[in-house]
């Protein structure tokens, strides 16, 4: 099948490559780029394994053709603690709290968190419940992980209150 | 192994919340699943399904799909191997179709391509001939005279004479004489209960990376909760010697028993030996729930009498699971645990193992303990209810205690279901007032746990950091918990200890990770390694000191001077000893090996608040308290995981979650739209409480807890909703329509 040019931003880095106009942005991310922290789960946008943050939103990958991401700018779970390896406080507060348990859903989850507490720095429990419904988690009963957010949001708030 | 009565108290490590060596890598997307790896040449697998619930396989066409340049194979039956017998042949069947393709789903041949798009494409290009063949889904359908016959010769010695054929096996236990018992009773209530089946529903599907070549020699990386039954299985199924098939387990995307057996690895292994290039296959959502297993369903019937004083005098069940086209459904499980929580005199069980027209039943976390559970407990509440008595009173009453004659045979040691009780009892939420349309819920429940083969080596660095190799992949935060018993043992801190999962070439044989086992059994090999590996470095200190090595004893990580020679020379610390051991006698490494008997039986006790809406039948768990015996906690953070995880789940397959079959056999629903598994806003926060009841069978007390949190949950939820409701609710999942009926026929709207 004929291959189309396409390019974008992942993570901060200008992409250019080839790719059958059908093949998926999940796919494309994990095949071409080698960045395989956002999963695929379920191929119809269910489970949230695969949530990037396209342009400033939450995606389902997996549902979302490469050509759709032209001249996108997009954070997969890899682009979110700093270049120096110092982690993100949304991922320090999943580590912490015990926010996984066998991490499969987890790139999706703190992708979701990391954009939820960006739309809604102080969100009650009932919001943070359902601002990652998109995001399945079968481990946990998704307790840690509410806990998890709302210890990243307290921290992040400390944070911006010092600066 | 019995418990070393010297180390329950004054545990250092045992017993903290530390974080899990694996987090970082979970938080940043390092961590490495099942469709993660990739290998030079590699090429992508696709399966070819069934689409029939029940049909003769008449020809298999591939010429269309080789005719594609990126087609490198093709594979089908004849490309495994002939004459197997017993269950290799039962998982062989399953792996990919003989004669007959069995359920909707069933593989039946599959392409190995360039590129994953390909092999789809090819995958549709394969063309089968069917001869299209009656066929059954329903458990009570398939036991009836006329019913399909799926597998004629399916069925073992335990059958009575005059079943159906799709009875394959047969079990009965208990004790005393029940019609003797019904006539002391002041009331004897009978129900018949059902529950859909029901998927492990693991976010990760199923994925493999597997390489083989002409010699016979190869090597498979997969998703799986058990490295070495893999290694075996593959190894029958391909006709190779099990030695010769090196097998990685991944990171594990969940499992909770859905990846304690193959469906995939073999097929890209015969992919791989046609092509002789390594070969990927990632099942789609789709074919996990179409074709991997999900548990049984059942059709139940319980009957129990008790005295006005809430004394059970005696209790009766039968149980028919259909576990899919092949013999396995876990019905003696279900038939054990429903009434192993009390202490009956007269008590009589038995189970149909029903072959139908679906996919081969996998465990799913206490396989067959819920559904008993939540007849038996349903009945024991509407007991309660209609002789006006408290349900935890009356458990309390009946319960189970050290001494008690199990249900189906065994004299219990000690348990700890009555703590388990008097906690439920005690805790606020007991006592705590209902809101309007809510109602409160309790269920207990039982699971054996296992032990299994174990084997775990510990290796000792030249800086005095430990390495433990341990053969039982990690579901549940395993690596933590064996560092933390290391640590103990060691007297060296936590972060010091680097636990790997090693494949298949790099240690003993070892069982799966299921039972409830790894804390138990792979947390006791690693105190015994542990302990060998202090003998060692002890004989180190000795010699160096020259004194007897009986007279050299290890404290908080150092060796020291005892008896005779105490505060003769300066402590030894680890790192000391382990920076001269390549000049003292050579590497330091301790191992130990087992089968060990004791896994310690665990109870659990569930209060629940729902609430009904009576417009549309829906139900919300408002409050949710698990009361479970742990034995010893070693990680109590992971311990209360497991537990609100096996209430999650159990709250899911009470309320919404099951397998649809249309009239045509095929399944209805094979995604999570219509297979709607809880997302974080349909559930409260759910309270835990450990008690701890020592295991006498494991060194520090430990019982397995990753089963037994999801054995109350249906029941405990079906009493809350039928006290909500004002009517029992004998169907599960208690989905908002049949609720909704139930609540209109009660009322006659």
């Amino acid at each position: 099948m004929s291959k189309t040019q396409v390019n974008m931003t992942v993570n901060g880095n200008a992409v250019s490559a080839l790719a059958e106009p059908r093949t998926l942005l999940i796919h494309f991310l994990r095949e071409e780029m080698n960045l395989t922290g956002a999963h695929i789960g379920c191929e119809t946008s269910h489970c949230g394994a695969c949530t990037v943050d396209l342009n400033g939103k939450s995606v389902k990958s997996c549902t979302v053709f490469v050509g759709q991401a032209q001249g996108a700018e997009i954070t997969t779970i890899e682009g979110i603690a700093q270049e120096d390896g110092t982690l993100h406080p949304v991922q320090e507060a999943f580590r912490e709290h015990h926010g996984l348990q066998c991490g499969f859903c987890t790139p999706g989850m703190i992708t979701r968190a990391w954009r939820l507490l960006q739309e809604n720095p102080k969100p009650t429990e009932e919001e943070i419940r359902y601002g990652i419904s998109g995001n399945l988690c079968r481990c946990t009963g998704y307790q840690n992980i509410v806990t998890a957010i709302q210890a990243a949001a307290a921290d992040l708030s400390i944070k911006e209150a010092a600066e | 192994m019995a418990l070393d009565d010297t180390r329950i108290t004054g545990f250092k490590v045992v017993g903290t919340r530390p974080d899990r060596p694996d987090g970082l890598d979970k938080v940043t997307g390092r961590a490495k699943y099942g469709a993660d790896a990739t290998a030079p040449g590699m090429l992508f697998g696709a399966i070819v399904r069934s689409p029939h619930a029940h049909a003769r396989i008449l020809g298999i066409d591939t010429s269309r799909a080789e005719a594609m340049h990126e087609v490198k194979a093709v594979v089908t039956r004849a490309d495994f191997a002939p004459g197997l017998t017993g269950e290799n042949l039962n998982v062989l069947e399953n792996v990919m179709a003989g004669e007959k393709a069995l359920y909707d789903g069933h593989a039946v041949a599959a392409v190995a391509a360039t590129t994953a798009l390909a092999a789809r494409d090819a995958a549709r290009l394969v063309e089968v001939e069917y001869e299209i063949l009656p066929h059954v889904t329903d458990v009570d359908a398939a036991m009836e005279e006329g019913a399909p016959v799926i597998r004629a010769d399916a069925a073992d010695g335990s059958v009575p004479e005059g079943m159906h054929p799709n009875v394959v096996r047969y079990h009965e236990s208990g004790h005393g004489n029940v019609d003797e018992g019904f006539a002391e009773a002041d009331l004897v209530i009978e129900e018949h209960f059902t529950t859909e089946a029901t998927h492990q529903g693991y976010i990760e599907p199923h994925a493999c990376l597997a390489t083989l070549g002409a010699d016979g020699k190869g090597d498979l990386w997969c998703s799986t909760q058990g490295h070495w039954i893999a290694q075996k299985t593959c190894a029958a199924l391909l006709g190779l010697e099990q030695s010769a098939l090196r097998v990685t387990a991944s990171e594990i995307g969940g499992g909770f028993g859905g990846k304690t057996t193959v469906f995939i690895e073999p097929v890209a292994l015969a992919l791989s030996r046609k092509t002789s290039r390594p070969v990927k296959i990632v099942m789609s959502r789709s074919e996990v729930f179409r074709a991997t297993g999900p548990t049984s369903s059942t059709s139940m019937d319980v009957r129990i009498g008790m005295k006005k004083d809430g004394t059970i005098t005696a209790g009766q069940g039968v149980f028919r699971l259909q576990g899919g086209a092949f013999p396995g459904a876990p019905m003696e499980f279900t038939a054990m645990c429903a009434f192993a929580p009390y202490n009956l005199k007269h008590v009589h069980q038995v189970g149909y193992d029903v072959i139908c027209n679906r996919p081969k039943q996998a465990a799913y976390r206490a396989p067959g303990s819920p559904m008993a559970a939540f007849a038996v407990e349903s009945v024991i509440d509407e007991l309660c209810n209609r002789l006006g008595l408290d349900p935890i009173e009356v458990r309390l009453k009946n319960g189970s205690k050290e001494g008690t004659k199990a249900s189906f045979g065994p004299t219990w040691d000690r348990i700890g279901l009555i703590e388990t009780l008097e906690a439920a009892r005690d805790h606020p939420h007991y006592s705590a007032p209902l809101n309007e349309g809510e109602g409160r819920g309790v269920s207990c429940g039982f699971w054996f746990n296992h032990a299994g083969e174990t084997s775990v080596t510990l290796a000792l660095s030249e800086d005095g950091t430990v390495q433990l190799m341990v053969g039982t992949p990690d579901i549940g935060g395993s690596r933590a918990s064996m560092a933390i018993m290391a640590a103990e043992e060691l007297g060296v801190p936590y972060d010091r200890v680097r636990v790997t999962v090693a494949d298949t070439a790099s240690l003993g044989y070892n069982d799966v990770s299921h039972g409830s086992r790894v804390t138990y059994a792979s947390g006791l090999a690693t105190i015994q390694a542990a302990r060998d590996t202090i003998r060692k470095l002890c004989g180190r200190a000795a010699a160096k000191w020259g004194i007897d090595p009986e007279a050299v004893e290890w404290r908080d990580g150092c060796a020291v001077p005892s008896g005779p020679n105490a505060g003769e020379f300066d402590p030894m610390p680890i790192a000391d000893i382990a920076a001269r051991m390549g000049r003292t006698g050579g590497p330091i490494v301790g191992h130990y090996e087992v089968t060990p008997e004791g896994a310690g039986v665990s109870f659990a006790t569930h209060i629940v608040d729902a609430a009904v809406d009576r417009e549309t039948g829906a139900t919300e768990v408002s409050r949710y308290t698990v009361v479970q015996d742990a034995g010893k906690a070693i990680h109590p953070s992971y311990v209360e995981g497991q537990y609100q995880g096996g209430a999650a789940q159990g709250i899911g397959w009470a309320l919404n979650e099951e397998y649809v079959y249309g009239d045509d056999g095929r399944l209805q629903n094979p995604g999570f739209l219509d297979y709607r598994i809880p997302v974080a806003s349909d559930l409260p926060m759910i309270d835990t409480v450990i008690v701890e009841v020592p295991n006498p069978g494991h060194p520090y007390g430990v019982r397995g807890v990753g089963e037994t949190s999801i054995c109350p949950p249906l029941a405990a939820i079906a009493n809350a909703v039928s006290n909500a409701a004002g009517v029992r609710m004998r169907d599960l999942p208690m989905r908002p329509a049949r609720v909704l009926e139930a609540l209109q026929d009660r009322t006659g709207e």
